[in-house]
């Protein structure tokens, strides 16, 4: 049994067949094949699994493939920057040292990434607010912040 | 170059920011199946039957038990005293019994629910007094899994010398590693009868000896490779030779890859945690504040089995008596088997618990004679030439007095702590320090604030002579395109080890970075360099490293018969005439470091990393919440051969290390871990991080490479002490047992309130 | 696993009636999700009304606010009618997870999934809210501090959905105050959750409401401590006694997050700072 969805995928059109159970998590990393998104808690806490949903960062742990809609368009680490040129907030998370392990680095950088979209130049906090749903266990987060407050005071378009 | 003491940016962090670094459960093998294990559900007692529920069709999965265990059913260690799979006794919740394989994981966990254990219970040994009283005997003759004893001087001397004597007991509770991967491993059949592992851990080598006789095969037909690897912390130390012995089987017997997986709530439940630990001192001290007799209480709870403990254990001895001088120093410890998973190691590996009880002691001290904690530490701090409790004699690179005033200076300890104090004891002899940074915003209404100090410090490489007996191993070889690959073992598991090291090389080679690279490691293809732990890597591995530079531009000169000449014209024309070279060395102990493992005496480690950290916290009275607002961190790491990943480490352990102190607390009921899931075992986030201020002191360790030393842990060691003593600076509380929660204040305050009614 | 994803609340409401089709409601899923997840198992089947425009709506009316159930709490955060009548539902929104929740999770889902823990039902408890409860043969409105029966178990019955929630415009001459401590600074569940409403002129307390969450087994009110207050004037008496009230009528328990004497500590303690705050802003 499967049920076959007309998705927006880092910007291409897919229609993706899977089980409306599978975690959408799931239907990412096997079925298409996009590892970049990792899975840290399988329930919403650590933030790893974080995906843009038609412009939201959410838990693709924590969704469903049947809650999804004919049109939904969904942006994973794999879907920003260029195959040569990393994106904007790759390249300041690689120049702050805003990555250690890595794991909890594409998450991250998806929430900053929906943040930046709404919310160009968030002050401090905002930017706090907008990674606290991210866990990680390497940085003390210090680099993280400076990478994204960088990001955003340097006039590039996200 | 001048590659050391430069920002790199770290090598693997491309792949890390893209997405693309392919870490185990990103991989994917053709024919690959899924493991499980069926486990314990009881701490102790007896399995009497495994019945398969026959509804389940058995057909469709691989199941194996410990007689499909081809050498022995023991995952070695120090000890071989724990099963892979249980075989009669059961010690704690959660071990495997038996293993499953399936083509699906939704199929293996299927399969596992169709598993029933029946059991006989025994009275499970559950805390150290039980353990200590020997309620039942668990292990060996009397539940001790180690023993360590320190004599030096005279303490009961010393005593009767003191001016006051001041006791304290003090407790920490099990803290969980956290790193956001969950473990993982795939085996997959090999060539010859053998096993292939790829997987998520710090020390291929460990596992190597442990399939080895857990298997029944030599290391030829094993090979065993680091996939990338997501956070460890000292959580995928050992604890992966279990999982790759589940996996191995498995896969022997089902013919085909298999993948182990844990889930966060099976890998919170099975894998090792940070040691309870209850350290009890009494110290005798002067007048004028000298430290004059310690005599040193230790009790941690290993667990069910050996695992680590015995190191962890000696590890937290020898940093018992913290940074300070003192002539009589007795020591002595003891660790209890328990009926809980077996702890382990975790980022500090015992130190931090000692270390928490002596700074927090120190404090106690300073208000017992009315001294401030700063002058305290000051009088009493190590120095070049001083003794330490083993009777080593501190010879360089001894930054402890310098990371204690710059990090007073900064944050304006003296005058802040005296401001906070609620009851102000004593005169002041401190010195008038000024802040570099303006003051944290105005005190919110309904708070008292607190400012707090600890100076410690954590010794690089194993202890004692462990360096020396592991004699490990590193190499470069310089490659037919000219570049230079460096051959270890040791791991990059997000500190850095693989761009610190290559920087290493670059600058002894005198060539850029962008020409080395590090080899994956792989068992087949590295040499053993050791475990990836005791912040040994960058101070030993990295010195091997500069041994094995040398040796090449030796050979390269050699060759062609001119010592002059850069690196770049000198291998061009060796790699002409001969092809590549391999140049592999062993680790050289330090001249002049001895150490007696029979009576604990002597030079403990080649060189200590030093650090004074600062809290500043404001408690809410309502609440009793305690927000940290500041850290001020000045670490001594030799030399930072990479200053922005030294700050992550610090940046990094110091939160770490507050979670430990303020909220992170494995609890258990019957031998149950409750809080399995990060939902109840909560850890830091970006809300409790407070303002982080870093000082670099560097004191360079003359047999370090190019100065360095060990950065990994020392970040772990500070934080709890200091924010313990800034509560008690702002409330009046002294807060023994961490984590210091809202909670356990309260109940403080309470008690306090009733003596005083 | 059988999945109806309906189009409309007729074919929700149908699928709850029929006994074969009736399946647990999926919104957003942040809460059933992990639910299921650890007890290990999927359900046979599941009905998602996480698309269903009719209730992801808020409307203003004369006297009430109405909100769908399935509106989540980012909409109710970027909300300028919650902002305008009911801020403090902001602030507990803001609360709830993190953003990644806040993004899906429903007040719906937050309301039936009856945690004494949960983060909106003191504050709409305290703001005297309703919920509409609908099956196929109709509607009826539930005071939601009559909804909650015991530890998570709720007036719905079997073929009911929760489709909005209703909230009483209050005059701008009362104040609320939110507070919540949670276990860490940020997404955290609650330790104690206190809401008050009131009307406090010269110093006296017209009217209050007082909502706590994660003190009893259901969010709960506190009718003791406001019949005490109502009338009183705030000086510290009152608040001592009010505080000594509070704490004698509430039922916290010890679990892995908190105590109960802590917790019991801590609801005076937010009680009377949100009174001694109170007093004065009046």
């Amino acid at each position: 049994m499967g049920k076959s969805i007309a998705l927006i995928v880092n910007g291409k059109r897919k229609k993706v067949k899977a089980h409306a159970a599978s975690r959408v998590l799931d239907v990412l990393r096997e079925t298409l094949k996009l590892t970049g998104t990792k899975e840290g808690c399988g329930e919403g806490e650590c933030g790893a699994c974080s995906v843009i949903l038609n412009g939201e960062v959410v838990n693709s742990c924590l969704i469903l493939f049947g809650q999804l809609n004919d049109g939904d368009d969904i942006t994973t680490i794999e879907g920003i920057g260029g195959k040569k040129k990393l994106h904007p907030l790759q390249e300041y998370f690689l120049e702050c040292g805003a990555s250690q392990c890595g794991i909890c680095t594409p998450g991250m950088i998806m929430a900053a990434y929906a943040l930046l979209k709404k919310n160009p130049r968030p002050t401090h906090d905002e930017i706090r607010q907008a990674v606290a749903g991210n866990l990680c266990r390497c940085t003390g987060y210090a680099k993280i912040i400076e990478a994204i407050e960088r990001c955003a005071t340097s006039n590039v378009k996200i | 170059m001048g590659v050391v003491g430069q920002n790199a940016v770290r090598l693997d962090g491309r792949e890390k920011v893209t997405g693309r670094a392919l870490y185990v459960d990103d991989i994917v093998m053709p024919g690959m199946w899924h493991g499980v294990a069926v486990r314990t559900t009881i701490p102790s007692g007896k399995v009497l039957s495994v019945v398969f529920d026959p509804r389940f069709n058995w057909k469709k999965v691989v199941v194996a038990d410990r007689h499909d265990i081809p050498g022995r059913n023991v995952v070695t260690m120090i000890e071989e005293d724990m099963p892979l799979l249980v075989h009669d006794e059961i010690r704690h919740i959660g071990e495997a019994i038996v293993l499953i394989a399936a083509p699906t994981k939704k199929m293996a966990e299927d399969a596992r629910r169709h598993v029933e254990i029946r059991y006989e219970e025994w009275q499970p040994v559950l805390t150290i007094e039980d353990s200590k009283a020997k309620k039942r005997v668990i292990h060996g003759s009397d539940n001790v899994i180690s023993r360590y004893k320190i004599d030096k001087g005279d303490v009961s001397a010393g005593f009767k010398d003191s001016d006051a004597i001041v006791e304290g007991v003090y407790r920490t509770g099990a803290q969980e590693q956290a790193y956001i991967e969950p473990q993982g491993i795939i085996a997959s059949p090999g060539k010859g009868g053998g096993v292939d592992l790829v997987g998520s851990m710090q020390c291929p080598f460990y596992i190597l000896k442990a399939l080895e006789r857990l298997l029944g095969m030599s290391e030829t037909k094993l090979s065993v490779k680091q996939a990338t690897v997501g956070g460890a912390f000292g959580g995928k130390e050992d604890y992966p030779s279990v999982l790759a012995g589940y996996a191995s089987v498995l896969a022997l017997k089902a013919k085909r890859p298999v993948k182990m997986i844990y889930d966060r709530n099976e890998d919170m439940n099975v894998t090792t945690k940070r040691h309870p630990s209850v350290v009890r001192h009494r110290t005798g001290v002067k007048k004028n504040g000298m430290l004059v007799a310690m005599d040193i209480g230790i009790e941690l709870d290993a667990g069910a089995y050996t695992t680590l403990t015995p190191v962890v254990l000696s590890r937290g001895f020898l940093h018992s008596a913290g940074p300070y001088r003192c002539p009589n120093v007795r020591i002595a410890g003891a660790a209890f088997a328990t009926n809980a998973p077996p702890n382990g190691a975790f980022r500090g590996f015992g130190a931090p618990q000692t270390l928490f009880a002596v700074e927090a002691h120190m404090d106690k001290i300073a208000e017992e004679i009315g001294m401030s904690p700063l002058e305290l530490r000051r009088i009493n701090c190590l120095k070049v030439g001083d003794e330490m409790a083993t009777g080593q004699i501190l010879k360089e690179s001894v930054g402890a007095l310098e990371c204690l005033e710059k990090a007073a200076a900064a944050s304006g300890f003296e005058r802040k702590w005296r401001a906070s104090l609620p009851l102000c004891k004593g005169e002041s002899e401190g010195i008038e320090v000024r802040s570099t940074l303006p003051d944290p915003p105005l005190q919110r209404e309904g708070t008292v604030r607190g400012i707090g100090i600890s100076l410690f410090m954590h010794g690089g490489g194993f202890t004692g002579s462990g360096e020396a007996k592991m004699k490990g191993k590193a190499g470069i070889r310089l490659e037919r395109d000219g570049k230079l690959t460096v051959l270890t073992g040791c791991t990059e598991m997000g500190q850095g080890a693989h761009t610190v090291l290559p920087q290493i090389v670059a600058e002894c080679l005198g060539v850029p970075l962008s020409c080395v690279r590090v080899e994956t490691p792989d068992t087949s293809k590295v040499p053993d360099s050791g475990p990836t732990v005791a912040s040994r890597v960058t101070m030993v591995i990295g010195k091997v490293l500069c041994v094995c530079a040398e040796e090449m531009k030796r050979r390269l000169s050699e060759a062609a018969g001119r010592d002059h000449g850069d690196f770049r014209s000198l291998a061009g024309s060796f790699l002409k005439k001969r092809g590549p070279l391999t140049i592999i060395e062993a680790y050289e102990p330090t001249p002049g470091i001895h150490w007696d493992d029979t009576t604990y005496h002597g030079d403990a480690y080649a060189a200590y990393s030093w650090g004074c950290d600062v809290a500043e916290v404001e408690v809410d009275k309502d609440t009793f919440e305690i927000k940290v607002e500041r850290m001020y961190m000045a670490h001594d790491v030799g030399r930072a051969v990479n200053p922005q990943m030294v700050e992550g480490q610090i940046e990094g352990g110091t939160l770490q290390a507050l979670g430990w102190a303020l909220m992170e607390d494995n609890r258990y009921d019957g031998g149950k871990l409750l809080n399995n899931r990060f939902q109840t075992y909560i850890i830091p986030t970006t809300m409790d991080t407070p303002f982080l201020e870093l000082i670099t002191v560097e004191h360079p360790f003359s047999h370090g490479p190019l100065g360095a030393k060990g950065v990994g842990e020392l970040p772990h060691d500070g934080a709890a002490p200091a924010v313990v003593n800034a509560i008690a600076n702002a409330t009046g509380i002294r807060i023994s047992e961490i984590p210091a929660t809202p909670e356990r204040l309260f109940e403080e305050c309470k008690k306090k309130h009733f003596r005083s009614s | 696993m059988r999945y109806f994803k309906c189009e409309n609340l007729i074919e929700a409401l149908g699928l709850l009636a029929d006994p074969d089709t009736r399946f647990p409601l999926l919104a957003g899923g942040t809460d059933l999700i992990v639910q299921w997840r650890m007890g290990g198992r999927m359900p046979e089947g599941v009905i998602d009304i996480g698309a269903l425009e009719e209730i992801r709506l808020i409307i203003q009316r004369e006297n009430v606010i109405e909100i769908g159930a399935a509106v989540t709490h980012s909409m109710l955060i970027e909300s300028n009618i919650v902002r305008r009548y009911c801020p403090v539902l902001v602030d507990a929104c803001r609360t709830v997870g993190a953003v990644q929740i806040q993004n899906r999770g429903t007040i719906g889902g937050n309301i039936v999934n009856a945690s004494p823990a949960g983060d909106t039902p003191p504050v709409l408890m305290a703001f005297d809210a309703k919920v509409e409860l609908a099956n196929l043969s109709g509607r009826r409105h539930v005071p939601l501090r009559e909804f909650y029966l015991s530890y998570r178990k709720t007036a719905l019955k079997p073929d009911e959905l929760l489709t909005r929630i209703i909230i009483p415009k209050h005059g701008p001459d009362e104040k609320a105050g939110f507070y919540k401590i949670g276990t860490r600074k940020a997404q955290a569940i609650s330790k104690v959750a206190l809401c008050v409403r009131a009307k406090i002129a010269g110093g006296a307390v017209n009217d209050i409401a007082i909502a706590l969450g994660s003190v009893a087994p259901t969010a709960v009110r506190a009718p003791k401590t406001e019949a005490f207050l109502k009338g009183k004037k705030l000086d510290s008496f009152a608040v001592d006694e009010a505080k000594r009230t509070l704490a004698a009528e509430i039922a916290p328990i010890d679990d892995i997050r908190s105590t109960a004497d802590y917790r019991r500590f801590v609801a005076e303690n937010l009680l009377a700072r949100y009174l001694e705050k109170a007093s004065d802003a009046f």
